[in-house]
């Protein structure tokens, strides 16, 4: 099914082409740091970028890395689907470094590169402000930096950190991002500084890609039980990348086990499934729930909420075929709260004036 | 409705509970400080004999880290799966407005008015000089 113009896309990702491109948005102590280690790429096994799944085979550029011309992203993520907005989500590897003053350095020039690369060039963009998660204190001056550009919609995290996220030692990030009302944005990937499963590394990308949804249970757990929204109520949270049809299932499980063991959380004073639907919201794609028409409306109807999935494309991954990026047999009126009303609801600052 | 004289006062006192059972309902009598208070002795998920949970108070938070403990001995934690029920409502803590278990109310009548009736009676002897725990069913 095709999402209806108009649409905001929460998750599209342009790329950094190299780590030469950031060298112009470093400080030059920095640049010769980068320079005299040879530094080269910050790379992950994140999404390899040979993999099927890391770039739709139309989109794959001949040489270079998907994602990484403004020019494709138009022809490609934005024209076809007539969208209004789409929410870039950078996926460099930042959250990899060990050293704090690195990696707010790099997330400067990112976010710098990202406002003069893509920003300025495209008024149908918005971003997501890109943080060194080392240091909670750092990431909140970032925040705060470049919170002062209303293009900057949301701060970006992965799903895989040094610790559970709802950490006391992460808060700091969560106050300043509900200070300017952006949403945290928790995207699949990880720091690998932990193994992507709790029962230790796997062996290849598929197991890895597909136990990021476990990753993101664990997340979502963490900040209900440590009362991130207890102390944060009007933080909203999206998982990005995260999968969708095992919300419920993860739902019964956690609320079931709150009204036994609620009492080492008495924060949590609200059913751990009205706050997931209070403040923690999904992108649609990659999309995983039956593929007949009554088994998916049976999931939404599990959610007990038409406000919980926001539209993504997830370009350029390779996640769905032509423009059907909204899975067959949604009602109208769920697909339009899909495509625009619930991305609006979660991000305050897309009804703003832009400069 | 009819009222039941289910034990002698001295049989449960202040900080214990006694189960008894009236028309076939099981019933658990709490004694709370000298105030008495029965409760449906079924869990109303699985169906625990909460008679035999532990009490408990009631903990609260005004946010994360800290602890307020309040109305001890004033919440029965089911046995088995540790739901929270106000001993004084049969109210649950997780779903207050849709969970609970069924409240009786509960009096402590002497035995001077317990032999004038009309009182059901048939398993506790009444003696005028003596206090009596009556549920009304």
């Amino acid at each position: 099914m095709q999402v209806p113009p108009g649409a905001i896309d929460c998750d599209i990702h342009p790329a950094v082409p190299n780590l030469a491109a950031l060298l112009p948005y470093l400080d030059e102590h920095w640049r010769e740091i980068v320079l005299l280690r040879g530094m080269d790429e910050l790379n992950s096994i994140s999404y390899p970028l040979t993999a099927p799944t890391s770039c739709r085979p139309d989109w794959r550029p001949a040489s270079g890395k998907p994602g990484a011309s403004l020019q494709r992203l138009r022809e490609e993520a934005l024209d076809p689907f007539q969208n209004s907005i789409a929410i870039c989500n950078c996926l460099y590897g930042v959250q990899l470094l060990f050293s704090e003053d690195l990696a707010a350095a790099f997330c400067r020039a990112i976010n710098d590169w990202m406002v003069a690369e893509w920003l300025d060039h495209e008024p149908r963009l918005r971003a997501s402000i890109i943080i060194p998660v080392q240091n909670p204190q750092m990431a909140v001056d970032e925040i705060e930096r470049c919170a002062k550009d209303p293009r900057f919609v949301q701060v970006l995290m992965l799903a895989g950190a040094d610790m559970p996220l709802g950490k006391r030692h992460y808060w700091p990030i969560y106050a300043a991002a509900e200070r300017h009302r952006l949403p945290i944005g928790i995207h699949a990937g990880s720091n690998y500084h932990n193994p992507p499963t709790a029962v230790g590394w796997p062996s290849t990308y598929v197991e890895d890609y597909v136990a990021q949804s476990q990753s993101f249970q664990t997340q979502l757990t963490s900040l209900i039980c440590e009362g991130v929204f207890s102390r944060h109520p009007d933080l909203k949270v999206v998982m990005l990348e995260s999968g969708v049809a095992w919300v419920p299932a993860h739902m019964w499980r956690l609320t079931k086990y709150w009204r036994g063991l609620r009492m080492e959380i008495p924060w949590v004073d609200r059913s751990p499934d009205e706050i997931l639907r209070s403040n923690i919201r999904f992108s649609l794609q990659p999309f995983d729930a039956p593929p007949d028409s009554a088994g998916l409306n049976r999931v939404f109807e599990h959610m007990q909420s038409d406000k919980l999935v926001l539209f993504s494309t997830d370009y350029p991954h390779w996640q769905f075929a032509g423009r059907d990026a909204m899975p067959d047999g949604l009602s109208a009126e769920l697909v339009r709260r899909i495509a625009i009303d619930n991305p609006l609801e979660t991000y305050a600052r897309l009804g703003e004036m832009v400069r | 409705m009819s009222r039941h004289v289910v034990a002698n006062v001295d049989e449960i006192p202040p900080g214990t509970r006694k189960l008894v059972t009236v028309k076939g309902r099981p019933i658990a009598i709490f004694n709370l400080a000298g105030e008495f208070y029965g409760l449906f002795n079924k869990c109303p998920h699985q169906g625990g004999s909460l008679c035999d949970g532990v009490v408990t108070g009631l903990l609260q938070s005004s946010q994360p880290g800290s602890f307020s403990y309040s109305r001890q001995g004033e919440i029965i934690r089911c046995p088995w799966h540790g739901w929270e029920f106000d001993i004084r409502t049969g109210q649950s803590y997780c779903d207050p407005g849709r969970i609970m278990t069924k409240s009786y109310n509960v009096d402590v009548l002497p035995g001077t008015q317990v032999v004038e009736g009309p009182f059901v009676a048939e398993t506790v002897p009444v003696r005028v000089e003596d206090d009596y725990v009556i549920v009304d069913v």
